[in-house]
């Protein structure tokens, strides 16, 4: 029952995923970019990352293609109308290495049966208790636990980070005065 | 669940050759960047399936941040976005060639 749930979700996931690439209307990409989106949090679900399966339909699905929308709406380029299809060898040369990336990926993964199971050796010493590594749960609680222990100074870089973005959003988008 | 991890990075992997596809094949730069976020959510998708049968919580972290990041990122590539139509009455690639001449 949950393999039939992978395979409709993956083939939802990658089929609007080329649905947004090959669509010469920017609203409809996007349109079937929140549909890849949410069909990536499905697999999330089923991977049994509830947390950030939730996290990926508000920030993705919801913040940023909600912005991606509305810049989309506020610039109203439509004129890229069969331009792509016009430029042979684009097109051509895309195709072409689409076509060897898939291909290659297929074959490293499809292949991959063969190799014998690996197997992790003990760990021997380990003086601080640490690098076992946090074992995987479906609890928010863990994430939370890791944050502030394992990962706190990556934590606080992050804040740091979204706070430069935002002063450097506003720097970019203001508008350029005449005497500065 | 019978699906391997196999299927899970053949998923991922065939994203992310989406997403560059779509970067070199598209000219209009809102598309291109939306490419960057399916390349982007592809690596998640990855690193989620490997930190669940690692049986480890730190994929999902690094999951977690990648968000956070992509983000950030988002909000300043379209306010710079902006400010290139501003600029330039345009977004298309192949007319924004102003250091090729």
């Amino acid at each position: 029952m949950i393999d039939i749930l992978f395979y409709v979700f993956a083939a939802i996931t990658l089929t609007s995923a080329l649905l947004m690439v090959v669509s010469p209307n920017a609203v409809n990409s996007a349109m079937c970019m929140i549909v890849a989106f949410v069909g990536t949090a499905a697999l999330f679900v089923l991977l049994e990352a509830y947390f950030l399966a939730v996290l990926q339909v508000l920030v993705y699905a919801g913040a940023v293609m909600v912005l991606f929308l509305f810049i989309i709406m506020l610039l109203d380029v439509d004129k890229e109308t069969n331009q792509i299809l016009k430029d042979k060898l684009t097109l051509s040369a895309s195709i072409a290495g689409f076509a060897l990336l898939v291909v290659l990926i297929c074959s490293a993964f499809a292949g991959g049966q063969h190799l014998p199971e690996t197997s992790l050796m003990p760990v021997m010493e380990n003086p601080t208790g640490e690098g076992i590594g946090i074992p995987f749960t479906t609890s928010a609680k863990s994430f939370g636990y890791s944050l502030f222990t394992k990962y706190m100074l990556p934590f606080q870089v992050t804040g740091f980070l979204l706070l430069a973005g935002m002063i450097g959003v506003i720097v970019v988008s203001k508008k350029h005065s005449a005497n500065s | 669940m019978t699906v391997g991890l196999n299927a899970f990075i053949l998923v991922a992997g065939l994203l992310f050759a989406i997403g560059l596809l779509g970067v070199i094949l598209r000219k209009n730069t809102l598309i291109i960047y939306m490419s960057l976020e399916l390349m982007l959510n592809a690596v998640n998708l990855a690193l989620v399936a490997f930190s669940r049968y690692n049986g480890t919580m730190d994929g999902n972290l690094f999951v977690f941040f990648i968000i956070t990041v992509a983000a950030a990122e988002v909000a300043l590539g379209l306010a710079i976005i902006v400010a290139l139509f501003r600029l330039r009455q345009t977004v298309m690639v192949d007319q924004l060639t102003a250091l090729s001449r």
